[in-house]
């Protein structure tokens, strides 16, 4: 019997078929990984089995044997014993492990009144034959992120423990985790898969899919290119098939006329950052990237004091700056300048015109005479962006106005007018426009030949591959590999970002 | 911060064009509409009340009352403008004012210390108080809403224990004639007012640290990650306040020639109503300083008018508040609307 059966699924969004045909079967006390790159139609269908996407067609629908209709109600998967926690796991931090375990259940006694003591010995036997030992009044915040996935894994599955059989669905669940967090949560699911149950379990760590499944089903272009058993399984062949196509063993390495070395990092440690240490050519373009909660998207913040970094530095032009005293303020004086994913909270205020937001690190230099020169202000902000060919180029509106292309060409204006000798940009294509992207990366280029080094942080491979002289790739908070001159191509990093074999190799 | 922003009732999609760019289209009339409204609906109230009461309000006695008894208020609120912009309430700045009129009452008039050195004093606790609140919300990181509020109440605790819960009445002469002494028919302390008016007005739109206090409120970690100093210019606005409150506090003893312990109360909520009304004029979304004056007389034009009709007492809080929630309301409608039509 199976655990969840789907057949002939079919779904599009305006036209471009993100499922199509995709047939999943997941057997009663097998773990089944779910893989394919971003795009591939993997959260189209776990959208689809917990109810939030109608399908457009669909052959049949079981779980643990019983048929049921699509697109499903709400409430209606936990009912069928379909069961999901979700990357973000759902839980809320504030309140204990009791609270969190009754929010998810809605029976009460008359009156509404909750019957704690009920509860409690509930929830406990859960835990329990869960082999999960934590408080039951320990708020969820204060556990260890592993003891929280467990949490909501449990959780999920005492709503469906009425039923025979069922499937736990795992989206992403170990993104977050540490490496030894994730040895804890593959025993939670084995012993979850040994009771019968069927697991479905996604991720973009083929490593940990390799590791755990019985099976895996590969999806690519929406649809299902192999369903196979996971033993004997090699990592290049399940690489292959999430690609479609040979992975390139040969490369040949080159690096253009590069200065010397303009910035270095030297074992900066923070929140997911473990002894990092890396160099800048003056003129280099370095790019950053990894798998989500890798450690890659912290490095910028951590080195331009955004965040606090609890050991290391940063030396710019022979100048060291120590992780102590390292802040946005003191960066930018040193020459740093950091361009924020985060656009609209971290970059640019949206209620205020563009010649404000541009001038912001510039003011002083318009203030002559007791008076701050607006006109001039926004007679330069106006050359600045029209040569960014900023849409519409009129500083007085208000850079909420502007489209997400346009916001950054403008923001990045903001810094390219500081002259800085070290760029730091975080995922800088982000909800950006073709045309824009194309504007941006050719001014970054631009800095970088007049000598400025520069780090680009991204998940954006095809931008990275297109841009970069030389890419480090992070995996559990440390470069693992590089690639640099003509080695640097998408294929290339999606291969090294997904593979484990390349464990410290430098290519 | 982030529950309560002081900025949250002028909105904060708003547009400021307030000096359009040389050679571009003219505003349209719905923005001078906009701008300068609250001048028309004044001059509209004015005209209606001389027509009612031409033997009491239509009399330069009553323009020169308006004009001089509101100073105190006008300078109370142009304090309050700068932590408002940055983001924080100081909801202290009242009870500062009257503890700061009884706190200079009590050194020169009780105990006969010199009237400059108490003075002096009286302007330090004010910077006290100012970097006190600066530090439990800056440091401590405590809503700025609840510490002020805490502390405000507290000053108006202390104002009673020292003065004994009665009106000190001994004011040193030279002071009631600083703060009140005839200038072309109005007291100094109007002047005092516009002085300040046209300082907050410089600061505010013609000079870095006006931007950045703009920044600092409307995109904190914005502002932070360019590189502004987040927590002095925080630190130095409720110091500002604070210092701004003492000095009304001076001006409030000589202007009344007495110091009430309990005069701060009936400020608290007209300073705000003023600050918030002044936000939706003159330069629409922003506190401002002209703003800021026209509200105040627009709201004690009101007042006085009603005075004279014969509502009194009541009619103050009324009117007051009334203010208050429609200003607030206008800025969010202002706001919405524009953010709409873009």
């Amino acid at each position: 019997m199976d655990a969840l059966y789907v057949s002939d699924l079919s779904k599009a969004f305006g036209g471009a078929k993100a499922l199509d045909d995709v047939t999943v079967s997941v057997e009663a006390g097998e773990i089944h990984g779910l893989v394919g790159r971003n795009g591939s139609g993997k959260s189209t269908l776990i959208k689809i089995l917990s109810g939030y996407h109608a399908p457009d067609a669909w052959g049949s629908f079981q779980v643990a044997g019983k048929a049921a209709e699509l697109p499903l109600m709400p409430g209606q998967p936990a009912s069928l014993g379909l069961c999901f926690v979700h990357q973000d796991l759902g839980l809320l931090n504030t309140l204990s492990v009791l609270e969190n375990f009754r929010v998810a259940r809605y029976k009460a006694a008359p009156l509404g009144r909750i019957k704690w003591r009920n509860e409690r010995r509930h929830a406990a036997r859960v835990l329990e034959s869960f082999g999960l030992e934590v408080p039951l009044d320990a708020s969820v915040g204060q556990l260890a992120p592993v003891d929280r996935a467990l949490v909501a894994i449990a959780r999920a599955l005492s709503d469906a423990s009425e039923h025979e059989g069922g499937t736990l669905v795992l989206d992403e669940p170990t993104s977050f985790l540490p490496r030894d967090g994730v040895e804890r949560l593959f025993s939670g699911m084995r012993r979850v898969a040994a009771e019968g149950l069927g697991v479905v379990f996604v991720s973009h760590r083929l490593e940990e899919i390799l590791s755990i499944t019985d099976r895996v089903t590969v999806l690519r272009d929406g649809r299902n290119v192999a369903t196979v058993g996971t033993p004997g399984l090699q990592e290049d062949d399940l690489i292959e098939m999430i690609l479609g196509q040979k992975v390139e063993e040969s490369f040949t390495s080159g690096s253009g006329s590069l200065g010397g070395v303009k910035l270095s990092i030297a074992h900066l440690t923070g929140p997911n950052v473990h002894d990092l240490s890396f160099e800048v050519r003056e003129g280099e373009i370095l790019g950053l990237t990894g798998l989500a909660g890798m450690g890659h998207e912290a490095v910028v913040y951590l080195a331009f004091g955004a965040q606090r970094a609890s050991h290391g530095s940063v030396v710019l032009d022979g100048r060291e700056i120590p992780a102590h005293s390292i802040s946005p303020r003191a960066a930018i004086k040193a020459g740093i300048a950091l361009l924020p994913g985060d656009r609209l909270n971290s970059s640019g205020v949206g209620s205020l015109p563009v010649s404000y937001n541009v001038s912001l690190p510039v003011l002083n230099k318009y203030f002559s005479g007791g008076w701050l020169r607006e006109k001039s202000e926004i007679g330069e902000v106006e050359r600045l962006i029209r040569g960014l060919e900023v849409r519409p180029p009129e500083p007085t509106r208000l850079l909420g106005s502007l489209s997400g292309g346009n916001q950054q060409k403008a923001l990045l204006g903001k810094w390219l007018q500081t002259h800085p000798k070290a760029l730091f940009l975080d995922e800088p294509s982000q909800g950006v426009d073709v045309a824009a992207r194309k504007e941006i990366f050719s001014q970054v280029r631009t800095l970088a030949s007049e000598g400025t080094a520069i780090v680009i942080s991204s998940t954006d491979w095809e931008d990275l591959a297109h841009v970069c002289d030389r890419v480090l790739i992070f995996r559990y908070g440390r470069i693992v590999a590089e690639v640099s001159g003509e080695a640097v191509s998408e294929d290339r990093l999606i291969e090294l970002c997904y593979s484990t074999s390349v464990q410290g190799e430098t290519v | 911060m982030s529950d309560i922003t002081a900025s949250t009732g002028t909105g904060s999609a708003t547009a400021t064009e307030d000096e359009q760019p040389a050679g571009s289209v003219r505003a349209p009339f719905g923005v001078y509409l906009e701008r300068y409204g609250i001048i028309g609906i004044w001059a509209l109230i004015v005209i209606i009340f001389s027509l009612l009461r031409p033997q009491s309000f239509a009399t330069l006695t009553n323009l020169k009352t308006i004009l001089g008894t509101q100073a105190v208020l006008l300078v109370l609120t142009l304090g309050l403008l700068v932590p408002l912009t940055v983001g924080e309430f100081d909801l202290s700045v009242a009870s500062m004012m009257s503890f700061a009129a009884i706190v200079v009452a009590e050194l020169s008039g009780v105990h006969h210390l010199n009237l400059v050195i108490s003075i002096l004093v009286t302007l330090a606790i004010g910077i006290g108080v100012g970097l006190l609140n600066a530090f439990v919300v800056v440091r401590l990181g405590v809503s700025s809403f609840i510490t002020t509020l805490g502390i405000g109440t507290l000053l108006g605790g202390l104002s009673y224990g020292i003065s004994g819960s009665v009106t000190i009445g001994s004011i040193p002469s030279v002071l009631v004639t600083v703060a009140s002494r005839d200038v072309f028919g109005l007291p100094l302390a109007f002047y005092y007012g516009v002085a300040l008016c046209f300082l907050v007005w410089y600061i505010f739109q013609h000079t870095p640290l006006g931007r950045h206090l703009v920044f600092v409120g409307e995109g904190r970690e914005i502002a932070r990650l360019s590189g502004l100093p987040v927590r002095r210019i925080r630190t130095g606005s409720l110091i500002v306040s604070a210092l701004v409150a003492s000095f009304a506090g001076l001006l409030q003893a000589g202007v009344v020639g007495a110091a009430d312990p309990g005069a701060g109360t009936s400020f608290l909520l007209p300073a705000f109503a003023a600050a918030f009304l002044g936000s939706t004029a003159i330069r629409p979304g922003r506190f401002n300083a002209w703003g800021t004056f026209v509200a105040v007389y627009f709201l004690v034009t009101g007042i006085t008018g009603l005075e004279l009709l014969g509502y009194t007492g009541w009619v103050q809080d009324v009117f007051y508040g009334g203010a208050l929630v429609i200003a607030v309301a206008l800025g969010r409608l202002v706001a919405t609307s524009r953010a709409r039509s873009r």
